[in-house]
């Protein structure tokens, strides 16, 4: 199907369907009960799940291939980002030019820091991407101000008048595809449950469901396999004969637009930009999504952005309050000690919970939530066969 | 499919969101008797018997410490406004619609997020608010660059932002908004406030050398006090701006030095500001004598949980705050009692801030008579409260920006608890801090605030 | 020419702590081969020995003052120390104002301690992994470090200040017959302490068998290792030490800077700069990078340089880290093959 393989086929099939139903997969509880906290079918983070998501696919063609380790990845985010929220400020504010120069823009930008860096490896080249991503940080944020706004960023005002749409006086325009809105959404409320389809969610999905085809083409081409072999040993491929310089940066460049393509999605859902896009941790945060899913896998990157995100945007949303609602059933004084325990996990010690989280999936599970996954699937299958020892030890996780 | 609501609850509960809308797109023609009958047609329209607060303040990051205080404040304000605890400033609030059952009679409950004090987080946390939770109003922050991009999603999304601690002009100056409220100061009344006083304990005679936090604020707050100081008869001998991510300012500091500069302006704020302070202490400028004169330092924006972390470096020096808690006005003390019993320490005017951004939200519903934007809006425009603290107040139609008088305070000498670092020197009267809305310093006359957006 | 003395004065200040720092970070990296992004912690968790000696010292009872109020108008409970109680007003607050100093003790075997329980716990399992995991975990380690301080001490910085003996400015220029030059005596100290600090490391290295065992080790691990030499042991000591000398940087700079949580998440990117631009595994890079763009950074912080290249404050250390790795490929003093795959 599609000129992949049947597993393959399988796999993008299996994440075709999760992209469609993630708006009744990720609100399994009822409105007003205690446990809706959970929920994460609503627009804004369905929108970050998919985009982060393209961010972290492009980042693995890179990393994951190669194996050169890129720590400055935000910056073509952040640069894809403003070169969007131009387009949408001066020309039209139909998304598609906006996510073509995001990509275009990310991609020359990719082009200059990768021709340089990768003129040296290891953590040589991780260092000069941060230089880069971090000198872009700075200017973004003071010098640059007039082109991007500085700390506060860039927003579309009601005295933006894009060329090409025609906006009331005093109007202030927003992110459309031909005329459909991006916060629109088709609301379906079945019995206590409530289910929203947005149509900037599903637009970021179709993109996300190519990128993601894309990287499945890339990893099982040709031009994949040059890749690998510039991880496992790029010297015996120099002696070759082979120069595997054009080879990475076209690696790099592709990633690179995949990032701008990330950040013009990030400015048609909200068109807000800002500078710590670009910031050391953002670049960080890409890094740690493809580890914590599975460097090298095709899906591992996704979990691992849907993981992080969940935790930023649900966990750091807890407060004692909901805590002390939850527990309510216990008596008082086992109340009190329960939500105390908890206390130092949720709400603003999220990133405590993050950081446990991050420490527990690399001691015990060094392929990430992939690896995890097989686990739990060879677990099932040894006991239906009774025994006998999955072949899937031993294959590299896909 | 071409229904603009960012929402979910209202239209799930309401079920006609579409048929109130047409009628609300000019809102203006509407006078604040119609609104009364409004409890549609607009972003999250409350249902039943509770209504929903978004409380969005850092929680993590540098400004985490002011965050906890702000959510002590935005939680003592719904327990106030349910008519728990002992009222708070609603008894001394000239207004007289808060009653402790609510707002509207409905329960107020509230949800948290946290900015991490990065536009982007923060829009993220208030659109989870928004979609997820249903809130009507988002309210918080501690810096200017998230309350700007919070205050034009809430405009987008057709909710009352009501802006927590931001001091950039540009909140309610070229980034104004139709759907944003300000109660904290700005910094073009900081340096309106300063300049007499400097101009009176340290001559007129002076040069000032300004270290500069170098993002929007730090420009703002540099461009008023040269303003106001230069106005004062003073020289500006430089401007020097610094990286946010500073941490030592040795460098900046001790070329101070070597020119004739007599004062020393530190525009900084937070983790900036303490450092800055203290390098400029550890080298001794403040024993330096230049052309005659003591050398001086000036901290144009103070904030008490700051200067605590500057330790006695503060003493002596000169800045301004939006309010402090040794204040003895009826308002204040109600304040202070209420959030002192409860916490076991006074409040710091981030949890001022935002305890009367909340009172001052809820009381405004309660006399549109509706939770509509528009209604709301209306009813805080040009309105004029007394009680809350800072004295007689007006928030001004014209930018949606607070004016009251301006505390200058200087570091105590002789602190006698670790929460008695500042000793209000002088109330600025508000004329002399009072500006036209089109000042060149809010954007000129292309600052607009737009029209009010109900969404849905 | 003040000016330029003041730089450099301010340079080399700067460059201590840098140098510090990724002396530390070299020694874990050249010993153990373990890439320790928790470097940065250790150096904050020193600044908080100072800052919890200082909160122990002042340990206090409260004494109720009748004559005065506090905020809500009660009698104002007054915290007395105990070691008032014990040495006298004076001596007691002379003990406590010297809290910084005698944190250096303090520190020791706090640092040794966790320094240990670090690298039994946790990083002798990641040796043999990937550079990218260990990068990873001690990361997550750094993070859950960072925010263990924040719960117990909050987001603010705490005020530490230096003895006031120390705490004054002197005028140094008077020393070279230039005029002008004030300089603060505690960060004279720190650079003093600084170079002590890195003195002794490399003599440790140099003069010592243990300290051969470990510069062999660095040149090829696993050779020493088949000789039989029991490399484990002297891996847990070095990251101690290692430990040690993140931590005593970190008391010594609390006056500096007030510590706060984060202290250690921001010198981490720059020490890694630093490191690299040294050179991979070198010692002598390690600390000539760190005074390198130390000085670098606090020339382009000169508000003339500034009026010529806005911006150039903001960006110095990424540009030179940039122009260097461009033109010396394993930076000032790198080996081949070191971290190159």
């Amino acid at each position: 199907m599609l000129g992949l393989n049947a597993k393959d086929a399988g796999l993008f099939l299996l994440v075709t369907i999760m992209v469609i139903l993630a708006p009744l997969i990720l609100n399994p509880f009822p409105e007003g009960s205690e446990l809706a906290q959970f929920n994460a079918g609503y627009p804004d983070l369905m929108q970050r799940f998919v985009i982060f998501g393209i961010f972290a696919i492009g980042f693995n063609i890179l990393f994951g291939l190669t194996g050169y380790l890129s720590f400055g990845h935000a910056a073509f985010l952040g640069v894809g980002s403003y070169a969007a929220i131009w387009m949408m400020k001066l020309l039209t504010l139909n998304v598609i030019p906006a996510i073509i120069m995001a990509v275009i823009f990310a991609g020359l930008f990719a082009l200059l820091v990768g021709f340089v860096s990768l003129r040296r490896s290891g953590i040589y080249f991780s260092i000069l991407t941060l230089a880069f991503a971090q000198m872009s940080y700075a200017l973004a944020y003071s010098v640059l101000t007039p082109l991007t706004g500085g700390e506060t960023g860039l927003q579309i005002k009601s005295t933006d008048s894009p060329l090409l749409s025609n906006l009331a006086n005093g109007e202030i325009g927003r992110a459309n595809l031909f005329g459909l809105e991006m916060g629109s959404s088709f609301e379906w409320g079945v019995g206590n449950w409530l289910f929203t389809f947005n149509a900037g969610y599903y637009i970021a999905g179709i993109v996300m469901l190519m990128a993601f085809y894309m990287s499945i083409r890339i990893f099982r081409s040709p031009f994949g396999m040059m890749l690998r072999a510039v991880k496992s040993n790029q010297q015996r491929m120099n002696y070759t004969g082979l120069n595997s310089k054009p080879y990475t940066l076209a690696a790099f460049v592709i990633s690179g637009m995949y990032a701008g393509l990330a950040g013009g999605l990030l400015v048609a859902m909200d068109t807000q930009v800002g500078p710590e896009r670009m910031f050391w941790t953002a670049s960080g945060e890409v890094v740690l999504m493809s580890i914590l899913g599975g460097v090298g896998t095709l899906i591992g990157p996704v979990l691992g952005a849907g993981m992080i995100k969940y935790m930023e945007n649900i966990i750091s949303k807890i407060n004692d309050n909901i805590l002390h609602q939850w527990f309510a059933f216990l008596p008082d004084g086992m109340e009190d000690f329960v939500v105390f325990l908890i206390h130092p996990f949720i709400g603003k010690g999220w990133h405590l919970t993050l950081g446990l989280v991050f420490m527990a999936v690399v001691i015990f599970l060094p392929g990430g939530l992939v690896e995890g996954g097989q686990r739990i699937g060879r677990l099932f299958r040894r006991k239906k066969r009774d025994g006998a020892v999955g072949d899937a030890a031993k294959t590299p996780a896909e | 499919m071409s229904k603009k609501n960012l929402t979910r609850r209202g239209v799930l509960k309401t079920g006609a969101a579409g048929v109130g809308a047409a009628g609300l797109a000019t809102p203006t023609l509407f006078t604040g008797a119609v609104w009364a009958d409004g409890h549609t047609g607009f972003t999250n329209a409350p249902e039943g018997d509770t209504v929903t607060l978004g409380f969005n303040v850092p929680q993590s990051g540098p400004y985490a410490d002011e965050g906890a205080d702000e959510l002590r404040a935005y939680e003592l304000a719904v327990e106030h406004l349910n008519g728990g605890g002992d009222g708070g400033m609603i008894p001394t609030f000239s207004s007289k619609t808060l009653e402790g059952n609510g707002i509207l009679g409905k329960k107020v409950e509230y949800v948290t997020g946290d900015t991490q004090t990065k536009s982007d987080a923060a829009r993220a946390s208030a659109k989870s608010m928004i979609e997820k939770d249903g809130a009507i109003m988002i309210t918080g922050g501690s810096s200017s660059g998230v309350a700007v991009a919070v205050q034009a999603l809430c405009q987008e999304a057709g909710v009352i932002f009501m802006a927590g601690l931001t001091h950039s002009n540009d909140t309610t100056g070229k980034d104004r908004k139709a759907n944003g409220f300000r109660h904290f100061f700005n910094s073009y009344m900081s340096g309106a406030a300063l300049a007499p006083v400097l101009a009176n304990a340290y001559g007129k005679d002076r040069k000032a050398y300004h270290l500069t936090a170098d993002y929007n604020w730090g420009y703002t707050t540099e461009e008023a006090v040269v303003q106001a100081t230069e106005a004062m008869g003073w020289e500006t001998v430089n401007a020097v701006k610094t990286p946010l991510t500073q941490t030592d300012f040795s460098s900046y500091v001790a070329p101070v030095l070597q020119t004739d500069a007599d004062i020393l302006v530190l525009n900084h704020y937070g983790g900036n500001m303490i450092n800055s302070l203290t390098s400029a202490v550890q080298f001794g400028l403040r024993d330096k004598v230049a052309n005659g004169k003591n050398f001086e330092i000036v901290v144009p924006l103070y904030s008490r949980l700051m200067a605590r972390g500057a330790g006695a470096n503060v003493k002596g020096i000169f800045g301004s705050t939006n309010w402090h808690w040794s204040l003895t006005d009826a308002g204040s003390k109600a304040f202070v009692q209420s959030f002192g019993t409860k916490y076991g320490f006074p409040p710091s005017q981030a949890a001022h801030t935002t305890y009367v951004q909340t009172l001052l939200y809820a009381d405004a519903v309660n006399r549109a008579g509706s939770f509509n934007p528009c209604a709301v809006a209306e009813a805080l425009e040009d309105f004029e409260f007394d009680g809350l603290g800072n004295g007689k107040t007006l928030y001004r139609g014209a930018d949606h920006q607070c004016f009251k008088d301006v505390l200058v305070v200087k570091g105590k000498e002789n602190p006698t608890s670790e929460f008695d670092l500042l000793e209000v020197v002088e109330v600025t009267p508000v004329d002399q801090v009072t500006y036209d809305p089109d000042h060149p310093q809010m954007g000129g006359a292309e600052a607009t605030l737009g029209s009010c957006n109900v969404g849905a | 020419m003040e000016v330029i003395v003041l730089q450099v004065l301010n340079g080399l200040d700067k460059g201590s702590a840098y140098a510090l720092i990724a002396l530390g970070l070299t020694l874990i990296f050249g010993t153990l081969g373990v890439v320790n992004f928790a470097h940065g912690a250790l150096f904050m968790i020193g600044a908080f020995c100072a800052v919890t000696l200082n909160r122990i010292l002042s340990l206090s009872h409260e004494v109720i003052d009748p004559d005065k109020t506090d905020f809500l108008g009660n009698p104002l409970a007054v915290n007395v120390p105990y070691v008032y109680d014990w040495f006298g007003e004076a001596a007691g607050q002379g003990i406590i104002n010297w809290s910084v100093p005698l944190a250096l003790l303090f520190s020791i075997p706090i640092m040794i301690i966790v320094g240990i329980a670090m690298e039994r716990g946790l990083i002798k399992h990641f040796y043999k992994r990937p550079h990218a995991d260990q990068i990873l975990v001690t990361f997550g380690l750094a993070i859950v470090l960072a925010e263990i301080i924040k719960y117990y001490y909050g987001a603010n910085p705490i005020p530490t200040p230096a003895p006031p003996a120390f705490s004054g400015s002197f005028d140094f220029g008077a020393l070279i017959g230039l005029e002008n030059i004030i300089y603060p005596y505690w960060r004279i100290i720190y650079f003093s302490f600084a170079m002590i600090i890195i003195a002794a490391v490399f003599a440790f290295l140099q003069f010592t068998t243990f300290g051969m065992v470990v510069r062999a080790g660095m040149v090829d691990r696993e050779t020493v290792g088949m000789l039989g030499i029991n490399i484990d042991k002297r891996f847990t000591i070095m990251f101690a030490i290692a430990a040690c000398v993140a931590g005593l940087a970190g008391v010594m700079y609390a006056p500096i800077n007030s510590p706060d949580y984060n202290m250690g998440m921001h010198f981490l990117v720059l020490s890694f700069v630093v490191v690299v631009v040294g050179g991979m595994g070198s010692l002598p890079g390690a600390v000539l990078a760190g005074f390198l763009l130390g000085i670098l950074e606090s020339f382009a912080s000169l508000g003339v340089v500034i009026d010529l290249l806005p911006g150039i404050n903001q960006i110095i250390i990424y540009l030179v880290a940039i122009v260097v790795l461009l033109t010396r490929p394993r930076g000032l003093m790198g080996r081949k093959g070191v971290m190159e795959e």
